[in-house]
């Protein structure tokens, strides 16, 4: 087999997991020659329940899109990582909101974890909580170096309402750092 | 040309059944169905298409049988409640002869069931749900990409033999997106309803010289009125109630031959694997992606195993399943329902060889493990196939 990559972005309806899967999905897409499929799950609360999105990456057709390899999880809510951490890889990335999920510790031993204020850092420093997503896409791209930075900055701008661009921006690059820093020194939680 | 998109079936089929001609609809939206009226809430209003947003499930199709009827080409989209619901309706289209494309994105049942889970639990309703000796045609595509062309067809069919068909998709393949194309209208064939060549005075919706009669539209280009008489009543040539035993027996019988006399038009199906296989899978819908990757494991194997996957559900294929039975040991039927389609491929193969089945109702999906279980074992009962760990992930129970 090629290339193929999973990933699971995992929240509470209404945080926007979904929004972030899509982005990663059109960028592997649209900018770049891959064959990608999505699959969001969501209770019928359409707030507060857990929900998520699974992006499948491939170089070659995607036949039966089940996640049940997840080599890059990221997880918004306690209620998300709980439910959802169920088909990680040994050794996959994990990536949780430091203030809103506390990862067991026996699952730091069988994932690389990484903990960040993801919402505290949008609402704060970028200046608007929807940005999060944004922020988790670009430490994704940073860390697992899993699609090309350009080809997920083009989608961004295309997804993205023109009026929260600017700010989305920010928040891909700040990601994209936080993302790198990541990959060179490892997880947070050991 | 056409453009790729990266899309869900629901969209899919929206965007499809606008390629094909898409004229009117009407809906009420119900879990998993509605990113198809979503989707076309927004593109049809800006192409000046009615789009209505009915009161329930019974008017909106009743509002597409008579935007059907008044000449433009229209669909409605439901579910299993919404689609039982439909039912009276649609065999009143059947009679009409009316076309119209009638959506079922299938979701566990019986009753509500499950809203948000996949199922195949509507083959049989498809076929059966409405009362009487009624023809009608159901396709089941297996992914996005298909579903464009499958709805496209669906309309043709439709137009063609002036008859409602049925598109099965179901609640998981609604929800997955995967990258599409969607063609140009130019790209693609787009059959148009016949219409008279006989002025209004002379005109009958069915005239007894044809098979499928030409449906006038109510008002043509050229300003002519064509205005007749529909009745879900049986009718003679002019549309309006007769008992007469003859004009009853021909209409019924007219109905079906219409659809058997041009099997060869309406059957699609693929085969996979299945040259020299002794083993057939019979699969279709999500199911049959499942199928695909068991079948390519147990070819590893050298277990010789193929698949028939019927993309024409209804009318079914009867000829090719018999030529199937000729040449294999046996047959698995993989479905999400307790063994509706099984019933069918069990008429069909009349015990020649034995039909076993991979049924699963519970709302996911049947995995690729769980059919290559039943390659290998074909006397086991195949459980769910859910790990502990993944069941308790559901919550309920205990």
């Amino acid at each position: 087999m090629g290339f193929h990559y999973e990933l699971r972005f995992a929240g509470v309806g209404g945080q926007g997991s979904l929004t972030a899967g899509t982005i990663l999905a059109h960028a592997a897409v649209f900018h770049t020659n891959y064959y990608a499929t999505q699959v969001p799950t969501y209770t019928s609360q359409v707030r507060g329940g857990a929900a998520k999105a699974d992006i499948i990456i491939s170089d070659t057709p995607i036949v039966f899109a089940e996640s049940t390899n997840v080599d890059f999880f990221l997880a918004t809510h306690q209620k998300a990582y709980n439910a959802y951490k169920g088909d990680l890889k040994e050794g996959a990335d994990v990536l949780v909101d430091s203030g809103l999920v506390t990862v067991p510790d026996e699952d730091a031993k069988i994932y690389k974890v990484y903990e960040y204020p993801l919402v505290r850092t949008a609402k704060y420093e970028i200046g608007n909580v929807v940005t999060m997503n944004v922020l988790a896409v670009g430490i994704c791209v940073g860390l697992t170096h899993v699609l090309d930075v350009e080809a997920v900055r083009e989608t961004v701008k295309e997804e993205v309402p023109e009026r929260f661009l600017d700010m989305n921006l920010k928040a891909f690059d700040m990601g994209l750092e936080v993302g790198e820093r990541f990959r060179k020194e490892g997880p947070t939680k050991k | 040309m056409g453009r790729i998109a990266f899309l869900n079936a629901n969209a899919a089929v929206a965007e499809a059944a606008l390629v094909a001609g898409l004229g009117f609809y009407a809906g009420y939206p119900i879990t998993p169905s509605s990113e198809v009226p979503e989707r076309l809430s927004k593109i049809m209003p800006e192409k000046g298409l009615p789009f209505m947003m009915m009161e329930d499930e019974i008017a909106s199709i009743n509002a597409c049988v008579g935007a059907a009827a008044s000449g433009v080409k229209a669909m409605t989209c439901t579910s299993g409640p919404g689609f039982s619901l439909k039912q009276e309706a649609l065999g009143m289209a059947c009679m009409f002869e009316v076309p119209l494309v009638v959506v079922d994105v299938m979701r566990g049942g019986p009753s509500t069931g499950l809203p948000t889970r996949p199922s195949q639990q509507d083959i049989m309703q498809a076929r059966w749900g409405t009362h009487g000796d009624h023809p009608i045609i159901a396709l089941a595509p297996c992914n996005a990409q298909e579903a464009v062309f499958e709805t496209i067809r669906a309309f043709n069919l439709s137009e063609k033999f002036r008859q409602p068909v049925v598109l099965l998709t179901d609640g998981s393949l609604s929800h997955l997106h995967t990258k599409i194309y969607i063609p140009d209208p130019e790209e693609v064939e787009i059959v148009d309803r016949a219409e008279p060549d006989v002025d209004p005075d002379n005109y009958y919706p069915y005239d007894y010289n044809y098979e499928v009669p030409p449906l006038a539209k109510w008002w043509t280009e050229d300003g002519k009125s064509y205005r007749y008489h529909l009745s879900s009543l049986i009718h003679d040539k002019t549309g309006f109630p007769t008992v007469n035993p003859k004009y009853t027996q021909w209409l019924l019988e007219r109905m079906h031959n219409k659809i058997l006399n041009h099997l060869d038009e309406i059957l699609k199906y693929e085969y996979y694997k299945m040259d020299d296989a002794e083993i057939c899978i019979v699969a279709f819908g999500s199911t049959a992606e499942a199928a695909r990757v068991a079948i390519d494991q147990a070819r590893e194997e050298g277990i010789k195993v193929g698949m028939f996957r019927p993309l024409t559900i209804w009318p079914s294929p009867e000829e090719q399943i018999k030529d199937i039975a000729s040449k294999v040991k046996s047959f698995i039927v993989a479905e999400l329902n307790l063994g509706q389609y099984k019933l069918e491929i069990e008429r069909i193969v009349g015990g020649k060889v034995p039909v076993y089945g991979v049924n699963q109702a519970a709302g996911v999906l049947i995995r690729p493990s769980q059919i290559y279980e039943k390659i290998k074992d074909p006397a086991k009962r195949v459980e769910i196939g859910l790990t502990e760990e993944e069941l308790k992930r559901f919550g309920g129970g205990e």
